[in-house]
């Protein structure tokens, strides 16, 4: 590993057993929202799951969990406001939720109908990107807009640590910083790029010490402690709307699944690591705390368990019983008017369907 | 009316755009003060300010890719690149993303910019500075791409791809930014994308053409006047989508078609527009459709740069071979 570039500072509120390490934050004093950000983790992971199932019985095309790192997605979606922006990478499941896309509307999406990104209740949001890095630099675009109206709005995108390797990273930092940009920065460091570990990436010591060349602030949050990453971030966010400028907030976490169901990371992730990373993981830290603190019961949190399950189950059952979009909608919205050259292709297609 | 050349037609364009909708922006490397490397953007700074026209760090995927971000947010960006040869590092943001986001959301989101780009050689520019690979933007479902060829049609043609819900890329033959001079009123008036423009009418052949090439097309129409030879000029003007319909009467009625670009041959969009008369007109050609185009090598630097290019002689060379059909 190379140089830790000192004042980067890491923050977490519980330790790795569930203790306050001292004072939590307001917003975690009050116990309905701990309930509920612990709800939140656990149907993420169960929608997780199901949706892998889906995909080993035929039902579904690849898909990426985000097994392990819940804490990260359900911290930064709980945090983020509703006028806000949010510009996705391709795992943020509990953050896509919390923007009320819906389940149905996930699973169709990696079940191939493009109607999955057309977010009945989420207009302004950009879909799941894909390609690495590139929504970085569309949420510069974004933030752009938001400070030339003047409006009092926050954007936030996401990536991985695979992702900072990418010139667009570098690229979108430099120029939130430019513009001081309403934006945020969030870096999943899940610890692996498919099968490349965080130590290919880069032989800088943190990830968050990139943002010092383009002269805005960094922090490091530990991703599995829901508490501190909801924390970072609304600190983040709150300094990005009042004109305080953009913010890159890396959080640890770890990926304890595949890359995506297309992958096997037996292949090379190490048994006795994923066993490590297995007892520090989001969910049974903040279980513990809760626990110890006596604000969840056994009864609640079976309870919390089956509503999730039921939730997710029906998501399950309107999706399968969806019908796929008519094959010619594959020339709809390519155009908002579509070329006579193009009319002719789906008239081509339609006859082909339809010969006599 | 005082007479403007091509780059001052894409000034005034922008002039009034601007005033007219203020969710137009601009943005590029040296928009701002300078005006822009070719003085397209000059005055927009002072009139508009620095915050709609935004001088950016020197990153074309920055320019590109923002591009992207502020057209979902209802913005109408009109991205410059200083040169075709450096659209390449913002390429991934137009083919991954803007070309792709009404589609990918089914409507949602779309993404209404212009991505302004010089290109063309026979400047005697530095290496990187002459290309034309208008194809390769061609090749892109989702995108638009529009050449304009003289003041008039740069006015008319840059209003429309601003006022266009979709992406288009606006390809400006820098060779005759300054080559000619003409009246070009500032009425707002827009001229129709998806459409060719017949500058010339004759019956014996079809010279199709884009650009800077319409120049020497041109010279070579009055010069096969004179051999009592009526040529059809069409500048196709937006090549993706081509207006086959015109090219295809032409032809039809001519039965005779020289296709003249300036970019290499293979592959080109000659190669397109020869594939569809092939397809959709054959009956009506008396003689092999011809390509005189730039070859399929590097584009030479300055020197030699003349070679490359088609010129009058070459396009009367391939007139006049398939004039001798029957």
């Amino acid at each position: 590993m190379g140089k830790a570039l000192s004042g980067i500072k890491t923050r977490n509120y519980l330790d790795k057993s569930g203790k306050a390490l001292g004072k939590i934050p307001k917003f975690a004093e009050d116990r309905s929202t701990l309930k509920d950000l612990y709800r939140l983790m656990n149907l993420i992971r169960i929608f997780d799951k199901k949706v892998v199932s889906l995909q080993r019985t035929g039902k579904m095309g690849t898909f990426a969990t985000s097994l392990g790192q819940e804490g990260v997605s359900v911290g930064i979606g709980h945090a983020l406001q509703k006028d806000d922006i949010f510009v996705p990478y391709y795992r943020d499941q509990g953050i896509l939720y919390q923007r009320r896309v819906k389940l149905i509307e996930i699973m169709q999406y990696w079940g191939g109908d493009e109607r999955g990104s057309r977010y009945v209740y989420n207009r302004e949001d950009l879909p799941i990107s894909i390609p690495i890095a590139t929504q970085l630099v569309h949420a510069v675009g974004v933030a752009y807009a938001v400070k030339l109206r003047k409006q009092e709005r926050a954007v936030l995108s996401t990536c991985g640590d695979g992702g900072t390797s990418e010139g667009d990273f570098y690229i979108a930092l430099n120029g939130a910083g430019t513009w001081n940009l309403p934006l945020v920065f969030v870096i999943n460091n899940n610890q692996w790029a498919i099968s490349v570990p965080r130590a290919i990436q880069t032989k800088a010591d943190t990830l968050a010490q990139k943002a010092v060349a383009a002269g805005i602030d960094s922090i490091q949050v530990d991703g599995n402690d829901v508490i501190a990453v909801r924390q970072v971030v609304s600190e983040a966010l709150a300094k990005a709307r009042s004109g305080g400028g953009p913010t890159l907030i890396e959080a640890l976490t770890y990926r304890l699944g595949d890359h995506t169901t297309a992958d096997d990371a037996s292949r090379y992730v190490d048994k006795s690591d994923l066993d490590k990373a297995w007892a520090l993981e989001p969910i049974i830290r903040l279980q513990s705390y809760l626990t110890k603190k006596r604000i969840l019961s056994k009864k609640e949190e079976k309870q919390i368990l089956e509503t999730c399950k039921e939730e997710v189950d029906q998501a399950v059952a309107e999706y399968l019983a969806l019908s796929p979009q008519p094959p010619e909608a594959i020339f709809d919205y390519q155009y908002a008017n579509m070329p006579s050259a193009l009319q002719e292709q789906k008239d081509e297609l339609n006859y082909s369907l339809h010969p006599y | 009316m005082k007479e403007i050349t091509l780059i001052e037609a894409v000034n005034q364009a922008l002039m009034y755009e601007m005033a007219r909708d203020e969710n137009v922006v601009v943005l590029g490397e040296d928009v701002g003060v300078n005006g822009g490397v070719f003085r397209a953007t000059v005055g927009l700074s002072e009139k508009f300010g620095p915050e709609r026209v935004i001088d950016t760090p020197l990153s074309e995927a920055l320019i590109s890719g923002m591009s992207v971000g502020m057209s979902v947010q209802g913005l109408k960006p009109v991205a410059e690149f200083q040169f075709m040869g450096f659209t390449y590092p913002g390429f991934d943001q137009i083919i991954n993303h803007a070309s792709r986001m009404r589609n990918r959301t089914r409507g949602r989101l779309s993404c209404p910019i212009v991505y302004r780009a010089p290109y063309g050689a026979g400047i005697h520019a530095p290496e990187h500075h002459s290309e034309s690979t208008e194809a390769l933007y061609s090749h892109i479902p989702g995108l638009r791409v529009v050449i304009p060829s003289s003041p008039a049609r740069a006015y008319g043609l840059l209003l429309a791809a601003i006022r266009d819900p979709d992406p288009v890329v606006f390809l400006e033959p820098k060779r005759i930014y300054r080559l000619f001079k003409q009246q070009v009123p500032d009425t707002g008036e827009a001229l129709p994308l998806d459409q060719c423009f017949v500058l010339r009418e004759g019956k014996d052949i079809t010279l199709v053409t884009w650009g800077a090439m319409i120049h020497e097309t041109m010279q070579v129409a009055e010069k096969l006047e004179e051999e009592g030879i009526e040529a059809e000029i069409i500048d196709v003007a937006t090549i993706k989508p081509i207006d086959m319909d015109t090219i295809l009467n032409s032809v039809h009625k001519t039965g005779r078609c020289v296709i003249i670009h300036e970019a290499a041959r293979n592959c080109g969009v000659g190669a397109e527009i020869a594939a569809q008369i092939a397809e959709k007109g054959l009956m009506s050609l008396l003689a092999p459709v011809q390509r005189v185009s730039g070859y399929d090598i590097v584009v030479p630097l300055l020197q030699l740069e003349k070679y490359y290019m088609p010129s009058v002689e070459r396009i009367l060379g391939h007139v006049h071979h398939i004039m001798e059909y029957a």
